[in-house]
Order: C-alpha cells, then sequence, then structure tokens
C-alpha cells in the first residue's frame, strides 16, 4: 500500500532545508523498497517546527518535526511511515494546541493540501464560491462582501464591498481586477502563505471579483523577492485554465475572467495601490494623486477593483459560506480573522488565524511564547515598517482596528515583530527614516526631503548635539509628513519614529518619566 | 545566464527577441526589463534606444523606469547574488551583524562585486522569511536562521 508524506513547498520552509529533507526521504524509501508518495505541501505555519514532515494515516496525519536530513535514517528506522513514535513525533497534527486553537478560514487549507492540484482544492470545498457567485446578480455579490464586514486586509482596512460597488457602478467596455501582492512589510508573510500554500483561493477570490464588477481581465502584482510564489501561482493559473475556470467562458457561464502574474522589482512604494497602477502600466511606481480614485480610473484609467491577495482570498467562504458566518467572528467593525504572522524575536514564530479580539499578549506569549533570546520583550512593531511600536503596557490591547487607532497605532496588514531588552529604540527611528528615505517614490517633499533630514537629525539626538533642540525638530518634521504627505509611506513614517520616542524616551537620552501614554 | 564571456552581440540579438515577445503586452517595459534581467543578468544601457523605439519611449523614461526600481541594475553582477535582509524582524535576530561579517569577509560594501567575481552584496528589504531571521536570499535561493558561520559556507561554496 502506498503511504502519503506531506512536506512543504514553501519559502520558509525550504530555508531550513525541506528540499533537502524530500530528496532524503524519497531516496531513503526508495533504498528500503518502500511505497510512498510525497506530496508538497504549504506549510501549516509552525515555523520553528519547520520543515514539519506528516504522514496520513487512517486516523488523521501524524506529524514529525524540525526534521533535518540526518534525521531521516532514523525516523525510517523507527518506521515513521507507518506513524510509530519518534523523538521528533508531534502527533496527530490536528491535535497540536498551536492548530487547535485557531480559527482558520482563509488559511483553511493552507499545510493540508496540495497547492496546485486542483482535484484537491475542489475536495476541500474549493470552488464553491464561485459557483455559488455566478448564481448571482453582481449587485447581490456585492453585497454578501459588503454584509460580511470584509475590510482590506492589506493595510487601510477600507471597506471591501464598497470599493467593488463603486466599479460594479462605473460603466466601462473594460474594467480590471488587480491583487497587490506586493507585500513589503517587514513581519509580514501571510500573502506568501497563501500564493504559495493555497494559490486557487486567491485566483477564486478574483474571479469572483470580476465576476462581481463586470471584470474580464485580472492581474496578479507580485513582489519580485517571492520566486516560489510566482512558480505556485503559475502553475495554478494553468490548470485553472485548461479546466475551465478560467478563460473566455468561466464554467459555462458565458463571463469571461483572464489572470496574469506580473511581477514588481522591488519597490517598496508599489505596495501603495496608485503606484503600483502605475508600476503595471510599465512606468516609474510614483503615487498618484487621488482622486480620481482607482475604482473609478484605475488600470489604464479604467474602471479597477485593487484588493490585498488576503482581502481576496477571504472572499471564497463569504460567498460559500455566507456573510453572516464570516461577520459572525471579530469584535466591533473588526468582523470576521486576520491572519496574523508572529515574526522576530520569538520562541514560536508562525502564522496564527484568530477572529479579531484576541490581544498581543496572548499572541507573543501563548502562541509565540516569549521571546527567542529568553530575554523580556521589550518592544513589538505592528504592521510593519510604518507601524508604531508598543511598549509592554500597551499588550492587552486587542487586535481591532478602532482599538488600535485608539492608541495611535495600526494594525496593518498584522504582522507583528518583536525586540528583547537590547533593542536600541533611538536606533530603530533612525532606521524607519532611512527606510523612508531609501522607498521613498520622490513625488511629494515631505516623504523625500523629511526622510532625509529625520536620519540626520536623529543621528544629532544620538550624538548629544543641541539635545532638545533636535528632538522638538524630530516633532516638528514628523508633523510636516503626517499632514504633507501624498501617501502613507511619508505619512506613516512617524509612526514608528512618535512612538519609539514617545514610550522609549530613555533611549533618546531623555528621562524615562517624561514617557507618554 | 549567460557566462561572463558571451559576447555582447548575442545580447543584441537575444534583446531583439525578446523585445519581440514582449512589446505588444499591455504595460509591457517591465515584464521586458525583467526578461531581459533574468537572461542576461542586468539591462544593458546600450538596449535602451531600441527599448524605447520599440515601446514609443523616450530613452530618458526607460531610463527612468530602470533606476527607479532596485531589482533592475545596469552592470552585470558577480556570479552569484547575495541579498541580506536589513528589515525589522531580521534586525531583531541579529542581522546587523550579518551584515558586518559578510562585509568584512568579502571586503566590499552593498553594491560591490568581489574581486574574483564570485559574489555580488545586496540589501533586500524583507524575503517574507520573517518567521526565520535573519534571512539571506543566494540568487533564487533563500535561507533562514542564517548564523555567521552558516554565511561563510554559503560563501565558500560560490566562490567555489
Amino acid at each position: 500500500m502506498t503511504t502519503t508524506i506531506y512536506i512543504p513547498r514553501d519559502s520558509s520552509a525550504l530555508s531550513v532545508g525541506a528540499e533537502k529533507v524530500a530528496v532524503a526521504i524519497a531516496a531513503e524509501a526508495k533504498s528500503r523498497g518502500l511505497d510512498v508518495e510525497i506530496i508538497r505541501n504549504g506549510s501549516r505555519g509552525l515555523y520553528w517546527l519547520e520543515t514539519m514532515v506528516e504522514v496520513s494515516t487512517p486516523k488523521g496525519r501524524v506529524a514529525y518535526g524540525p526534521v533535518k536530513v540526518k534525521d531521516v535514517p532514523s525516523l525510517f528506522d523507527a518506521d515513521f511511515i507507518n506513524a510509530k513514535p519518534h523523538a521528533l513525533s508531534l502527533g496527530l497534527t490536528e491535535e497540536i494546541d498551536w492548530i487547535k486553537k485557531q480559527q482558520r478560514l482563509t488559511f483553511a487549507r493552507v499545510g493540508v493540501t496540495n497547492p496546485v492540484s486542483l482535484d484537491d482544492y475542489i475536495a476541500h470545498d474549493g470552488y464553491k464560491g464561485l459557483k455559488n457567485a455566478l448564481k448571482l446578480s453582481g449587485a447581490e455579490i456585492v453585497k454578501a462582501v459588503t454584509d460580511s464586514g470584509l475590510r482590506g486586509r492589506g493595510g487601510a482596512a477600507f471597506p471591501t464591498g464598497i470599493k467593488w460597488n463603486t466599479v460594479l457602478g462605473c460603466a466601462s467596455e473594460q474594467k480590471y481586477v488587480v491583487c497587490n501582492a506586493d507585500e513589503g512589510d517587514s513581519g509580514t508573510y501571510s500573502d506568501r502563505m497563501i500564493m504559495e500554500g493555497d494559490p486557487f483561493v486567491l485566483i477564486e477570490g478574483m474571479t469572483i471579483a470580476g465576476v462581481a464588477v463586470g471584470a474580464t481581465q485580472g492581474y496578479i502584482y507580485l513582489r519580485s523577492e517571492y520566486p516560489h510564489a510566482l512558480v505556485a501561482l503559475n502553475q495554478a493559473i494553468e490548470v485553472a485554465n485548461k479546466a475551465g475556470y478560467l478563460g473566455d467562458d468561466v464554467l459555462g457561464s458565458g463571463k469571461a475572467f483572464h489572470l496574469e502574474v506580473r511581477r514588481a522589482a522591488g519597490a517598496y512604494v508599489c505596495g501603495e495601490e496608485t503606484s503600483l497602477l502605475e508600476s503595471l502600466e510599465g512606468k516609474r511606481g510614483l503615487v498618484r494623486f487621488k482622486p480620481p480614485l482607482p475604482a473609478i480610473e484605475g488600470l489604464f484609467g479604467k474602471p479597477t477593483v485593487v484588493n490585498n491577495v488576503i482581502s481576496l482570498a477571504s472572499v471564497p467562504i463569504i460567498l460559500d459560506k455566507g456573510a453572516q458566518y464570516y461577520a459572525d467572528y471579530g469584535m466591533g467593525r473588526s468582523r470576521g480573522t486576520l491572519p496574523i504572522q508572529l515574526a522576530g524575536n520569538l520562541k514560536h514564530n508562525g502564522l496564527v488565524e484568530l477572529a479579531f479580539g484576541a490581544t498581543l499578549r496572548e499572541l507573543l506569549y501563548d502562541f509565540g511564547g516569549g521571546s527567542a533570546t529568553g530575554k523580556p520583550i521589550r518592544a513589538v512593531q505592528v504592521g510593519g515598517p510604518l507601524g508604531a511600536f508598543l511598549p509592554e503596557s500597551q499588550f492587552d490591547t486587542p487586535l481591532d482596528y478602532e482599538e488600535f487607532t485608539k492608541i495611535w497605532a495600526v494594525l496593518g496588514h498584522g504582522g507583528i515583530v518583536a525586540f528583547d531588552d537590547t533593542v536600541d529604540m533611538s536606533k530603530m527611528a533612525r532606521y524607519a527614516f532611512e527606510f523612508c528615505a531609501v522607498e521613498s517614490c520622490g513625488k511629494c517633499t515631505p516623504c523625500r526631503i523629511g526622510s532625509t533630514r529625520g536620519v540626520e537629525v536623529i543621528d544629532k539626538i544620538r550624538s548629544g548635539k543641541d539635545h532638545a533642540k533636535n528632538i522638538q525638530l524630530v516633532r516638528d518634521l514628523s508633523d510636516t509628513m503626517l499632514n504633507g504627505s501624498l501617501c502613507a509611506l511619508g505619512g506613516m513614517t512617524p509612526y514608528p519614529v512618535l512612538s519609539a520616542l514617545n514610550h522609549f524616551p530613555q533611549d533618546f537620552g531623555l528621562p524615562a518619566e517624561t514617557q507618554a501614554g | 545566464m549567460l557566462d561572463s564571456n558571451t559576447p555582447l552581440v548575442d545580447a543584441d540579438a537575444l534583446i531583439s527577441r525578446l523585445i519581440t515577445e514582449h512589446q505588444h503586452r499591455p504595460g509591457a517595459l517591465l515584464p521586458l526589463l525583467h526578461a531581459i534581467q533574468d537572461n542576461l543578468g542586468y539591462v544593458p544601457e546600450s538596449a535602451y534606444p531600441q527599448i524605447s523605439k520599440a515601446l514609443a519611449l523616450s530613452v530618458a523614461e526607460v531610463h527612468g523606469v530602470v533606476t527607479f526600481y532596485h531589482h533592475f541594475r545596469t552592470h552585470k553582477p558577480g556570479r552569484n547574488v547575495m541579498q541580506i535582509c536589513r528589515a525589522e524582524s531580521c534586525q531583531s535576530m541579529g542581522s546587523e551583524a550579518l551584515e558586518a561579517h559578510a562585509k568584512k569577509c568579502l571586503n566590499i560594501d552593498y553594491h560591490q562585486t568581489t574581486a574574483d567575481n564570485a559574489i555580488t552584496l545586496e540589501a533586500v528589504y524583507c524575503l517574507g522569511n520573517c518567521a526565520l531571521s535573519p534571512s539571506v536570499m543566494m540568487n533564487d535561493e533563500i535561507y533562514g536562521r542564517v548564523s555567521p558561520s552558516d554565511l561563510d559556507a554559503l560563501i565558500a561554496e560560490a566562490k567555489a
């Protein structure tokens, strides 16, 4: 009898040797005359356990990890293919605490299925959402997305249904759906995991968007740093085209939807939707003035839905199980689930999908297991390089867009980066300005000039030169950038800078008691 | 990738072929530049007039696009390109020490190539491997939880 073994093809798993482990397991099985089939799945997101190898058994999958090439002979000696115990045994995968405690809607299939198998996707409830959508009018689909309460998961948290409704309402011979897959925020990797681990869910979400608003062409604007996602997406698109899930006549509905992946080229600012569109048009990624909104005048001047990967990948389950089912998760005006990415200095980093409302402390300690270095966690940056740094006193804030706004922070794309007590926060503030200077598109002065001046002023503060005056100068400069920048890059760089200054004043040579809120 | 001894006349023919392949796509410039760099390792400035003519752009516009994006380069890199992640997650796990170690071992700074042409060193801002920081990319291979001794091994392999 053939035994099925799962070994991830996910980038992060590959980064710690998954490919070599897969090769070694195949070779060892062959030399022992054992009949095994190796499926390259996505990652379950328990990255400290990668390479996590799973064996299919009648009772469910049994996991082993972290597996290194040197462990392979002993795994076979222990008869792991019959789920026998080994020092690396983790038991039934679904019973692992980290997995059991989650509420996986968008990530339900990631790590479970073969990412590029359409049969597998359909066997695990894939394409139910699209099939339902094809029975509805565009307005009904948009209503379902609006009623679900889904807000853009890319960072700005704008209601997805309202955006779609604008595009639906535009009369145009051509409309587009553009997926923003330029996930450039440090500490975020959920887009990558979806594209590598369940590309069909993104394809399905984009197809539903196209059907809803009357767009026949979709583009996935993918960052160049994700070569494995490019491969997985193109494989899945090819399969979907052949099987009639994409193309001139989607599932015989008479509706066309074509999809193409376009590679970005390493500009962070192209994660901003208007510079992304400029880039897709083959230009420098300069931010556009708004209005007009991209929903009205977007790609090539046509009405365009621009959504993040996770936003689009959350749509199929809404159309499958209904708006209410999705909206029942969450708190306040933050409905549904948020795929949270734990990163940086934590023992157990990985993907945690939960309804909105969990606290940072639960994530950092219950899931993350505290710092990797064993030192106290001193600061946490949430929401990428433009997100605020939070001190320990704010760790009980629930993950909810409005709750974060109240403490002058952002949830962004749900990335959480932890730092231990060796971090120098004036250095992190300097880095925030430096990053903005490297990545500024240059169109607006506050961002272009302000970021470079910011680095200089922080350097003066760090060397103690005209200290009080220069602290005030950072605040004035931040104020100008906040209020005068054209997009979030310049407009939010003050978040990391000022939060570092306000919460960790001693790192800037100020007395600790000046600490604000 | 063509090796460094390939005469540029072949590169011209290749670029012509790539232009023919891509010029009719909407927003063709980025896919075309990617195709050129994938094949040659860089986008030669000598190709600008040809590209600009095919896409009805000015040479300045082509130059503007190539230089706007960190990914594109106008000079041939070393045989291998090593990118070290400088973003926050990797910083929290010691990437600064890793950067310093790499620069010292290779005796170069960012955007430079070693004397033996083995390695070009670049900075990158997030590889999406933040759960396993610090991260390094060597060509298209990503490495997580990279220690200075892991980096030494990668360098030795690239120089071999």
